[in-house]
């Protein structure tokens, strides 16, 4: 006798293939919405595949050397013997001193503060100081000539041949530098270098005692030298004279470190959009098994059991779901071609685009794995389908809440997004704040989303023309999306509006400071024999002196006796080694100045002689180094040992324009330590700004110079290159919604052009059944971006005040324009995947789709 | 003769918005092998739940049915799916074909599930039986209703079951096509001894029938057996 249960693979396959016939652009259309995420996922992976190879491969181009030894101040004899023993072992040995100041080129009396780094020796060993002319990089060493990053170039509009002028001497700019070590695009535009000799540097005048110069030393060694070994060895010494150190190996594992760290980023950025494409697939499978009712009860009544009935199903969607990840990865391989333009200005080293099989192999898994783990809710309810559905509708159907499996395939779910999450942040509290965080973003999403339906619903329009009022109604048809479909289109549009309306902010804030009648130039790196010459010389071109602040460098030796020897000698101490050793900006003043509060003990302006002074810190810092009220701090102000007791906490503003600073002594301690100056003005406009820079420069150019001009500038430019990276993010977001859009109008294609032909039959005119459809998608479109926008207003809220520490003040027309343009683009969208309904003849459309 | 159904008691209830309504009340009856029997009745006087639960489509609330010896009641869902595939044919008002497959593929369909080999063979064999044997690449939608019922037919016989239930097999037909469907199923039924078991309002089909239960209000009101075809 035939064994019921001698139903192979073969058949469910055979019979999946077959029930697919006439739904395929269907079931495609429904999983299209993870082609996006997975197309996302697949192009930050393979990102992430070249940029570690990329790093491993030019990691010794980014450090130029095999070793680098470095400090911030000038070398001891000891410090100078390690350089000098190490020197002896290795092949070729050079020397950079780098440090911020004023340039002014000659041919048009611009100036900039820069990062001058001069050089000695043949430096980079690996790689090169890449310029135009290509011969510049070597030619300018040991000549007076300079080599300028190019959008210094650009912007002061000079060429190669003009002049430059650091400190006191005129250089001739020998070429422009397009790439030099380690350096990358967003570094130049924050600090962009000027390349001089080394051996020019005393002649520039600008390497005084207190001034602010980085030594580095850069040793080749021979092949037979393990640079890491040589290191490990000289570890503890280092670490007693405060040398920093570099190997090819230690940048290649911090360098990959950052860049993996920002790889999963942006890995969890795809992730949230591919969770999107989920729901929406899941949404999408659940009316298409609600259309399948009367097909899956007709083969559960010719003795299907459920399971098979469930697997034909399962099968359908694993193919679809291939197909899906296929063309998802193989998007994503597309994409992949053009990250290396987006992050370029982030990343050190050349991006190659090679195709990563690994990263396609991922992708696929993990969109088959993904479509079938979120079409699981809609199918387990196959299972419960009765046959009887062949004579009439059930009128018994199992709640989906009391199903057990339902909350078993809920649980998996969670606990991919959880297990996936969790890869790429490797902390379990990162991972619940992610999930957490996107769980409370769908969540108020749908709720915000459902709350709006709700109230349309419940204060429906009834005065509106039938047009609109049909437009409206048509958001509530059975088997709607419209609530997946505001979830998804409003994610996407909040994090675009949060990118615009936060940099709007920033902005706005900075603007403001410049605004206000607060100084808008910093003088800094003033020597004090100059700091009456330097003031004489503002006030002489009409300019207000508007603060005047001492500053001392000190280090923090010792908290309460523990130096950093003992911390590291013994780890249950409770000292924060990384604040011992430090070097802290500090000042001396009688008065606290108004950006200041003190909230805890009490502030002494003066200190008596014999008297230990009394330090007051900002509170925050004194929060990181673990110390309060009457602790004990043992200061190294440059070799002299100060101590002092905390006498108080202050509050600080740091939003002013104005020295603040986390120690500040009272007078009668370090008045006589070396020291340098900061000086701040008001320049009306830029004329003036550049005829004050131009004069300083030429008096006196160690003394550098911040314009809040160029600062708003660099700024605005750092958030343009990193709000296309977000923005760009974001549109794999807006690009799902879209998508699910389009499936959803393509499910209720049906519906719609049963509308349409009642309409037509009742005498409505193409034109009205357009409208209807325009304003559907309109209010569609409004909806969602509203809540969108909403949410945005809601976290950019969040930010300005927690994090950013600025008033909240939100751009209403520019969130207004965004909430348009997203509903526009429904509408265009919505209406060119309709074209179909209301084009051709309404009986002719009849025949062919039903 | 032997029993190939039993009716026994039954009653079948059914709970909406917290109410419950009580479709059919203390249904009793018996059908022989190979007999041919109709249940007639007004609009919801539950014959087509009848048929529903005499087919294991349904569960009963109360009493039990013996389908061939084997007790419906104490039978999970899917064992009650192995029963109706080796012991049950259906036909129904509205053919239920499975739209995307085609007219040999439906047939198709109960042989597969039976895990037989030859199925496009005997499949095809059971169009040609139908008068459809050109017509098996087609899907349903390309058939008129008339052919569609002739598959819906031929796939009800492809298992040679024990019991055919059929609900309304000529309510969407026109009179000539009625009278096709009418003829295939009655010499289908003599000749492969099927038991017949129609749901209709058709007196004139039911008449055709050995023996005629009449439903009013969920309970059996008359049962007789038709003299003209005795």
């Amino acid at each position: 006798m035939p064994q019921h249960n001698r139903i192979t693979f073969s058949w469910i396959a055979r019979m999946a293939w077959r029930d697919s016939r006439r739904n395929r652009s269907r079931l495609f259309l429904f999983i299209s919405s993870i082609i996006i995420g997975i197309a996302a996922l697949v192009a930050i992976y393979s990102f992430g595949d070249n940029l570690a190879k990329d790093i491993d491969n030019q990691a010794a181009t980014l450090i130029g050397a095999d070793l680098v030894l470095e400090s911030n101040r000038e070398l001891a004899d000891e410090g100078q013997h390690i350089v000098d023993s190490i020197h002896g072992l290795s092949q070729s040995y050079a020397e950079e001193q780098s440090f911020a100041s004023m340039v002014l080129f000659a041919n048009n009396g611009g100036t900039r503060l820069v990062q001058i780094r001069a050089l000695s020796g043949d430096f980079p060993y690996y790689g090169e100081l890449e310029t135009v002319p290509a011969t510049a990089g070597t030619t300018f060493r040991g000549r007076r000539q300079a080599l300028v990053d190019k959008t210094l170039m650009l912007q002061f509009n000079a060429e190669v041949g003009d002049s430059v002028k650091v400190g006191e001497v005129m250089f001739e700019i020998a070429g422009r530098l397009e790439q030099a070590p380690g350096q990358s695009g967003i570094s130049s535009t924050m600090a962009p270098a000027v390349f001089i000799p080394l051996e020019y540097l005393p002649a520039t005048g600008l390497n005084q005692k207190g001034s602010r110069i980085n030594y580095s030393y850069y040793f080749h060694l021979p092949p037979t030298t393990d640079a890491d070994a040589l290191t490990d060895g000289l570890d503890s010494l280092l670490e007693v004279h405060r040398m920093g150190y570099d190997t090819i190996a230690s940048r290649k594992r911090d360098t990959g470190r950052s860049f993996s760290d920002l790889n999963k980023f942006l890995s969890l950025v795809g992730f949230v959009a591919l969770l999107l494409g989920c729901i929406g697939v899941s949404s999408a499978i659940h009316i298409y098994i609600k259309e399948k009712l009367t097909s899956i009860a007709i083969l559960r009544c010719l003795g299907a059991t459920s399971r098979q009935a469930f697997l034909i199903y399962l099968v359908q969607v694993m193919g679809v779901g291939f197909i899906g990840s296929v063309v998802g990865a193989s998007l994503g391989t597309l994409i992949q071609q053009l990250l290396p333009l987006v992050f370029r200005d982030f990343v050190p080293v050349t991006i190659s685009s090679d195709i990563s099989w690994s990263a396609i192999a991922q992708g696929i898994g993990l969109g088959v794995w993904i479509s079938l783990l979120f079409a699981l809710l809609p199918l387990i309810g196959i299972r419960n389908i009765a046959p009887l559905n062949t004579l009439r509708l059930s009128l018994d159907t199992p709640s989906p809440i009391k199903d057990r499996w339902s909350w078993a395939v809920y649980g998996i779910i969670a606990l991919f997004i959880f297990a996936y999450a969790f890869l790429q942040l490797e902390g379990v509290l990162q991972t619940l704040a992610f999930i957490g965080g996107v769980a409370v973003s769908f969540m108020l999403l749908y709720a915000a989303a459902s709350a709006l339906v709700w109230l349309i619903r419940r204060f429906f329009p009834t005065s509106w023309s039938y047009l609109w009022r049909q437009g409206l109604s048509n958001l509530f048809r059975p088997n709607n999306q419209t609530v997946i479909l505001i979830i998804a289109i409003g994610l996407g549009t909040a994090f675009i509006a949060t990118l615009i309306s936060v940099q709007g902010m920033l902005i706005a804030r900075v603007s403001l400071s410049a605004s206000e009648n607060q100084p808008n130039m910093v003088l800094f790196d003033i020597q004090s024999s100059q700091k009456a010459a330097v003031a004489s010389l503002v006030k002489a071109q009409g300019l207000p002196v508007l603060d005047e602040v001492p500053i001392v460098t000190v280090q923090l030796e010792a908290i309460n006796g523990v130096t950093a020897e003992d911390a590291r000698q013994d780890s249950t101490l409770q000292v924060s080694r990384r604040a011992l050793g430090g070097e802290l900006r500090s000042t001396y003043r009688s008065k606290l100045s108004d950006s200041e509060k003190v909230t805890s003990g009490e502030w002494i302006g003066e200190t008596a002689d014999g008297d230990t002074a009394r330090v007051s810190l900002e509170e925050g810092y004194a929060r990181r180094i673990r110390v309060d009220i009457g602790d004990e701090l043992l200061f190294n102000v440059q070799g002299v040992r100060v101590p002092a007791i905390v006498g108080s906490l202050r509050e600080v503003d740091w939003n002013r324009v104005q020295t603040n600073f986390r120690l500040i002594f009272p007078m009668g301690v370090i008045d006589d330590a070396p020291q340098f100056h900061v000086l701040m003005t008001r320049v009306p406009d830029e004329a003036v700004s550049a005829r004050m820079q131009q004069a300083m420069v030429r008096e006196f150019p160690n003394v550098s110079i911040i314009d809040l001009g160029l600062i708003l500038a660099v700024l605005d430019e750092i958030l343009e290159k990193i709000g296309f990276v977000i923005r760009f993010m974001g549109g794999f977001s807006i690009l799902t919604g879209f998508v699910v859009l389009i499936a959803s109008v393509m499910i209720s294609k049906y519906q719609r052009i049963k509308e349409s032909v009642l309409l037509r039959t009742m005498g409505a005119s193409r034109r009205q059944i357009l409208i209807i459809t325009a304003l559907e998608y309109f209010f569609l479109g409004m909806i969602a971006a509203f809540t969108g926008v909403l949410l945005a207003l809601g976290g950019s809220w969040a930010l300005a005040v927690y994090s950013f520490e600025i008033p909240f003040t939100p751009n209403i027309t520019l969130m207004l324009l965004l909430m348009l343009g997203i509903a526009l683009l429904t509408v265009l969208i919505g209406l060119a995947n309709s074209r179909g309904i209301t084009r051709r003849p309404p009986l002719a459309i009849l025949r062919k789709e039903v | 003769m032997a029993v190939i159904l039993s009716v026994q008691g039954v009653d079948k209830t059914y709970r909406s918005a917290g109410r419950s309504l009580a479709v059919l009340q203390q249904i009793n009856f018996e059908v022989e092998t190979a007999s041919t029997i109709a249940i007639v009745g007004p609009s919801g006087s539950g014959k087509t739940t009848l048929l529903g639960l005499c087919a294991g489509l349904d569960r009963v609330s109360a009493g039990d049915i013996v389908l061939n010896g084997i007790s419906l009641d104490a039978l999970g869902e899917d064992e009650r799916a192995r029963v109706r595939n080796q012991h049950v044919g259906f036909v129904f008002q509205n053919f239920q074909l499975l739209p995307t497959l085609t007219a040999l593929e439906n047939v198709m369909v109960p042989l597969e599930l039976r895990g037989e080999r030859n199925c496009k063979a005997t499949a095809q064999e059971l169009l040609d039986k139908v008068g459809l044997a050109d017509r098996g690449h087609h899907y349903p939608l390309q058939l008129s209703g008339g052919e569609q019922q002739r598959v819906s037919i031929a796939r009800a016989f492809s298992n040679s079951p024990k019991i055919l239930f059929a609900d309304e097999p000529t309510g969407n037909l026109d009179a000539d096509t009625s009278e096709t469907v009418e003829n295939l199923l009655f010499s289908l039924n003599r000749d492969m001894g099927t038991t017949l078991v129609l749901v209709t309002h058709d007196l004139e089909l039911a008449s055709k029938t050995q023996r005629i239960i009449r439903m009013k209000g969920g309970t059996v009101v008359s049962d007789t057996m038709e003299n003209n075809v005795l």
